[in-house]
Parts: structure tokens; sequence; C-alpha cells
């Protein structure tokens, strides 16, 4: 309960948030994308407002030792720029502009009576099986950020 | 494409943002939805116990049903073609793992904590899909 109950708050309060905004409809966040197109600022005006309570909660985090209901704070501390980092960035954004779905609209999305994200959410988890199946051969993966 | 208030765009980044703050501070974790996505189905394993993960991403679509109820019904306007989505979605999936993240993980919770990666990784995601919008809007379908 002690981690079931904080999971679904924050997710419930994050799915209400992207349906507000509207992001999870994709053609909002293609209509931001679309730079040289008729640009809608809509997704610039969530992703600064989500920033603020961000910030102020990792500002205050440094005042703690220990997060209200956990022993230990676990936030990665890598700073290194690696290429995995950068071409892994580089293939999600060219998916996330293909069809205007990233993972927290495309779950959010499930219940709005499309099927289009039903099946994307199939086709992303197929794509991190694969990674998985990728790295499994090679090096362990590196511990994952978010 | 319905009119949206700029009110309702930062009052739902507001939510967004908080949900991540609360996360942070009462568990200590990173809202990242393309890790919990990988620990839910244990594709990944990662600093989210199982059942916190699950409970996030189950939240997700319950947030989102509750806020057309309450406030308003967002319409889900996709124009790609079936293999379009597919060849998107593993892309998606595929990218995020390698790279660590996506746009909660690196966009709103990387960038609020100035983490040099999540600032380079959101950069290269946009422009990558900046460019992609770019070509099948006004290349391909120009």
């Amino acid at each position: 309960m002690r981690n079931l109950f904080p999971g679904l708050i924050v997710g419930t309060i994050f799915g209400a948030g992207l349906a507000l905004s509207d992001m999870v409809n994709p053609a909002r966040v293609q209509a931001f994308l679309d730079v040289a197109g008729v640009w809608d600022p809509t997704l610039m005006l969530v992703m600064v407002a989500a920033l603020v309570p961000s910030a102020i909660a990792y500002l205050l985090r440094r005042r703690m030792t220990r997060p209200l209901l956990g022993d230990r704070f676990s936030i990665p501390e890598s700073r290194m720029l690696d290429p995995q980092l950068l071409i892994g960035a580089a293939t999600f954004g060219v998916g996330w502009g293909l069809v205007g779905l990233c993972p927290g609209p495309a779950f959010a999305g499930l219940v709005l009576g499309s099927w289009q994200p039903w099946m994307f959410v199939a086709a992303m988890l197929a794509g991190m099986a694969l990674h998985h199946l990728f790295t499994a051969t090679r090096a362990p993966a590196p511990a994952f950020e978010g | 494409m319905e009119t949206i208030t700029s009110l309702m765009a930062i009052s739902g980044g507001l939510l967004i943002g908080t949900a991540a703050a609360l996360l942070l501070l009462l568990t200590g974790r990173i809202a990242g939805v393309s890790g919990m996505v990988a620990t839910m189905t244990r594709i990944g394993a990662g600093a989210t116990p199982w059942s916190q993960a699950t409970a996030f991403i189950v939240g997700l679509p319950i947030g989102t049903a509750l806020m057309t109820l309450l406030v308003r019904t967002p319409e889900v306007v996709v124009t790609s073609s079936v293999p379009l989505l597919i060849v998107a979605g593993l892309l998606v999936g595929f990218g995020t793992r390698l790279g660590n993240g996506c746009t909660s993980g690196h966009g709103v919770c990387g960038m609020a904590r100035l983490s040099p990666r999540s600032v380079a990784a959101t950069a290269t995601f946009m422009a990558s899909a900046a460019v992609t919008v770019f070509i099948l809007r006004h290349v391909i379908g120009g």
C-alpha cells in the first residue's frame, strides 16, 4: 500500500493534467512541432507550467535527507552525455513527430474511445522489448532515468 | 481543432508538474512514464518498485477519464495510417529505452533539476520531432 497509493494518486493527477491541457490529442502536439505551419504554442505553455512545481520540488529536496514516505532519493547522478542518450532521444523524437504520441499521453488516451492509442501502445511495448533483446545480448543496460 | 484556453494549458501543466513534485517528495523517485512502463511490463527494472510503477501507469487513464467527466472531453485526432502508427510506436519504445527517458522523465523532471543529460535529450528529441513533422508535412505532404 505504501507504494501503490502514491503511485495511483500521482498517476491520476498526471493523467488529469494531460487531458486538461489537451496533450492527449496528437494533433495538438504535432501542431506545436510544426514550426513551419500554423504554430500552436500549447505544448510550450504546458511544459513551462509543469517545470514550476517540479523545479520547486527539486529545490525543496535539497533540504531533505529522505523522502516523506521512503528511505532515500533515487535520482540519476550521471552527467555524461553518451551516444546512446542522444541517439535514443533522436529516435524517440522521430516516432513522436510521426504520430504526435509519446508514452504518457498514449496511456492516458486509452480511455478516450479511439483505437489508435491502443495500437501505438502495443507497438511501443514491442519497441521496448526489442531494445531489451538488443542489450541483453550485449553489455548490461545502464540505470534508467525516466 | 477545438480551441483550448491558455488557462487550461497552464492549469494542466501545473497538474503535471505537481504530480512530478509529489512523486519526488513522497517517494524520492522520478516521474518518468517510459521508465515506469518498462518496469510495469518487466521489460526493464529501475528505481521504482513494480507496484508503484504499475499504479502510476494505471492512474494516467483514470485521471484522463476523471477530467473528461468533470471538465472537458479531449479529442484524439490521429491522421496517421496504421503502418505509420506501428513504426512510430516502435521508434518511441526503442528510443525511450536507449535514451533513458521521454517527455516526462527528461522534459519535466530532468529539465527541472537542470540535468545536463536531460537538457541534451530534450533538445535532441524536440529537434528530431520538429524535423520529422517538417518532412512529413512540408516536404512529402507539401
